[in-house]
């Protein structure tokens, strides 16, 4: 049976191992402390392990379906009978998978980091940190109330910024860990505004009250959906801004623009929390308020399904173009992130229409193994060459076997190769697609082909291309070693985690995830249509023929293509010029309007009353000053002066 | 027109009272300074007693209350000795006028 205490410990012993580390750790044993937080996640994914078998394989059914289960719930903060925001555990199959995920990838990520961050002036605590980050995810991940989710993922967004930022000498990595900040914390503002319309008109902040009034017809119901403001529905209001909060963490357009500069963060820490699980956190979301979305609000759900696709298409092509391995990745994870929106764009609630639902969890857990594994291996090489750039790199095949192999793997697995991990869950995706919405269906096929293409580019760059030859100049977060051919591939800590991440991302697709992890905790039968999947493998297939023309052997004809195709090749290496969309609106609109006047009325009015103010009792003091004389006879004087005036003032005006 | 009324004491309390008061303002030095207090001090004890005796006969509250204050009085001619000689000492003199430091 499921145990409340040991589902508490989940999320509290990071929390511990943080708290140990920042208090105690740093200053004492700073060597032990990386050993410490990876027996505190090791404890914390054996205790994750044992409650999802639990709940998928003895407790969790009743009558064929998964039940939503509330093992804890403390009352904290009552503000109304009605309202209130509670602290607890929500268990049902996408919290536990999350669960598995999440510790899974952090003790893979924790192992990792023994290596690859040995030697490192704060080892420790760049452990704290990650404590922290992989606390407030299992929180994010379990609770039960849409306002605890709110703070958890506010405390993920910290641990974020706190993480991107490690190398804080770096400017650009100070840079890149406020941009993230500022762009996300700008879209919970979206969040909290959604969650303030949502809890007003339900009445509750809880999400399984909350579910149950906005997906049946109560008064709640009629009542956020009768409200309209600008021509739509309280209701759609409502869930487009939660779904902007998501947006924000997840990375889609247009709020992607922080993801590929959190790169600068330590590598391990990118596979951690910009591939496998923070990133992720926005389609949780949209799960988790699924029925709402897909019951009552189908014009929400397509906004998730374009902003999701165009993302998707929009990443890939850009993906194509860049040359620090790490930004690949980055584009590639917000692709990969927009496909599983749209896969819930596309859903339907239960049954066989909830087949997208299921894909975008299937294709959120195989991601989270395959990206983790891409990352690490970066990490090894980024390790290993000292640089980020494709053009340092090449011919490392032989050098680094173990992370070749790995590496080979996961683009399989992304590229959607059978038999490999990313195949099934892709597969399931395109047929929900199939079914739903033709145009969703080409965006997502095109993105597939042209994600084998840029992966298989990645792939052979590092790998094959040219013969290696060792660059001089220290360019990465990894300055540490100036000789770096002694250390060879990596140590032992950093070849596990691939070799483990490797072969789950073979076999993860053969899980039977349909009869895990549904809409509506029924067991889906899925069909696979082997004619169905031969167009997609044939596309990326072609992908990775035409990568492996273009960069297997050095060779003009990149160039060539890229300069026929300059004015769209330009524009990609440029990232579309989001970027300096959101430069000119800051610096030159927002700045030049609101900035500057705010400032001039700060400093005008606001300011200049309190300084007239100042002045006016300086002067009147200047004045008056002479009255404290120091003697005591005139001090008498006025004394008495003031009871005759009393005096008089009794007698003749008090009547 | 023979008997001696509450008029009359009260003519000769505020003639000490302002009196007291006068010199309090007026002299320089501290020792008379005490004493014009003394005198202000006297003037509302004569107050007491006269209202005591001539509004509420049977009562003995107003004849206490200026036997409380006369050793009020007492302490506070004490106090204000010591602090005389003690600015005696700083600054030889018993003049009101040095004694202007504590100022803005």
């Amino acid at each position: 049976m499921l145990s409340t205490n040991l589902i508490v410990l989940i999320p509290l012993l990071p929390l511990i191992s943080f708290l140990l580390i920042a208090l105690v750790g740093r200053k004492n044993f700073p060597n032990l402390c990386g050993a410490l937080g990876t027996i505190a996640l090791l404890t914390s994914f054996l205790l994750a392990a044992t409650v999802a078998y639990d709940y998928f394989f003895v407790a969790g059914k009743v009558n064929g379906i998964y039940q939503q289960m509330v093992p804890m719930k403390i009352k904290w903060l009552e503000f109304s009978p009605n309202v209130s925001i509670d602290l607890g555990i929500l268990l049902d199959p996408i919290s536990v998978m999350m669960l598995v995920i999440v510790t899974f990838i952090s003790l893979m990520v924790h192992f990792y980091s023994l290596g690859y961050m040995k030697g490192e002036e704060r080892y420790a605590t760049y452990y704290s940190f990650l404590g922290l980050f992989t606390f407030s995810m299992l929180g994010l991940v379990i609770s039960s109330n849409i306002f605890q989710i709110y703070m958890f993922w506010e405390l993920v967004g910290v641990s974020s910024f706190l993480l991107i930022g490690y190398y804080f000498d770096k400017p650009s990595a100070v840079a890149a860990a406020k941009k993230a900040f500022i762009v996300t914390r700008f879209a919970d503002l979206g969040f909290l505004i959604g969650i303030l319309v949502l809890a007003y008109y339900s009445g509750t902040l809880d999400f399984q009250t909350l579910i149950t009034r906005l997906t049946t017809p109560t008064d709640q119901l009629h009542a956020i959906t009768t409200a309209s403001f600008l021509g739509a529905s309280a209701l759609t209001w409502g869930l487009l801004l939660v779904f902007m909060g998501g947006a924000g963490k997840s990375a889609m357009l247009p709020l992607h623009i922080w993801l590929p500069d959190a790169m600068e963060g330590p590598t391990p820490v990118s596979a951690l929390i910009h591939a496998a699980t923070m990133v992720v956190a926005g389609v949780f979301l949209v799960a988790r308020l699924f029925p709402v979305f897909s019951i009552s609000c189908p014009s929400a759900l397509q906004v998730v399904t374009w902003v999701g696709a165009s993302s998707s298409l929009f990443a890939a092509i850009i993906a194509c173009t860049q040359t620090d391995i790490k930004r690949v990745l980055a584009y590639s994870t917000m692709s990969q992130i927009g496909y599983m929106m749209f896969a819930l764009g596309v859903s339907g609630y239960g049954g066989e229409h909830g087949l997208g639902y299921m894909a975008s969890m299937f294709h959120l857990f195989t991601h989270a193994m395959f990206k983790a594994l891409l990352f690490l291996g970066a990490g090894a090489v980024i390790h290993y060459v000292h640089s980020n750039e494709m053009k340092d790199m090449g011919g490392l095949r032989k050098l680094m076997p173990v992370t070749h192999i790995t590496f080979l793997v996961a683009c399989l697995a992304i590229a959607g190769i059978p038999p490999f991990a990313g195949f099934f869950s892709k597969e399931e995706i395109l047929q929900a697609a199939f079914h739903a919405n033709t145009t969703i269906f080409v965006i997502a096929i095109c993105t597939a082909a042209i994600t084998a293409f840029y992966m298989f580019r990645l792939y052979f760059n590092i790998f094959w291309n040219k013969e290696y030859h060792a660059v001089s100049h220290v360019h990465d977060d990894h300055a540490a070693h100036d000789d770096h051919h002694d250390h060879g591939e990596g140590p032992f800590t950093m070849k596990l985690p691939l070799m483990i991440l490797g072969l789950l991302s073979i076999v993860a697709g053969f899980l039977p995830f349909a009869h895990l992890v549904t809409s509506d905790g029924k067991p889906l039968e899925t069909e696979f249509h082997i004619t169905f999947s031969i167009a997609p493998v044939l596309l990326a297939t072609g992908g990775i023929l035409l990568a492996m023309v273009f960069y297997k052997k050095e060779n003009p004809r990149p160039q060539a293509i890229a300069n026929g195709l300059k004015g769209l090749y330009t524009a990609a290496y440029h990232k579309f010029y989001i970027d300096e969309v959101y430069l000119f609106f800051t610096k030159k609109v927002l700045f030049n309007l609101v900035g500057r006047p705010a400032a001039w009325i700060d400093k005008n009015i606001v300011d200049g009353t309190m300084n007239l103010l100042a002045f006016i009792t300086e002067q009147t003091s200047y004045l008056i000053k002479r009255m404290q004389s120091g003697r005591v006879q005139s001090y008498a004087a006025y004394f008495f002066a003031g009871v005759i005036g009393f005096v008089l003032v009794f007698i003749y005006w008090w009547k | 027109m023979n008997n001696i009324g509450l008029t009359h004491i009260l003519f000769i309390s505020c003639g000490l009272f302002f009196i007291g008061i006068y010199g309090f303002l007026t002299r320089r030095n501290l020792i008379t300074m005490l004493m014009s207090i003394e005198l202000i001090l006297n003037s509302v004890n004569i107050n007491f007693v006269a209202f005591n005796k001539f509004l509420w006969a049977d009562k003995l509250d107003g004849l206490f209350f200026s036997l409380f204050n006369i050793t009020i009085a007492a302490a506070e001619a004490a106090v204000a000795i010591a602090i005389i000689i003690n600015l005696y000492r700083h600054y030889k003199s018993i003049d009101v006028e040095v004694t202007d430091t504590m100022k803005f």
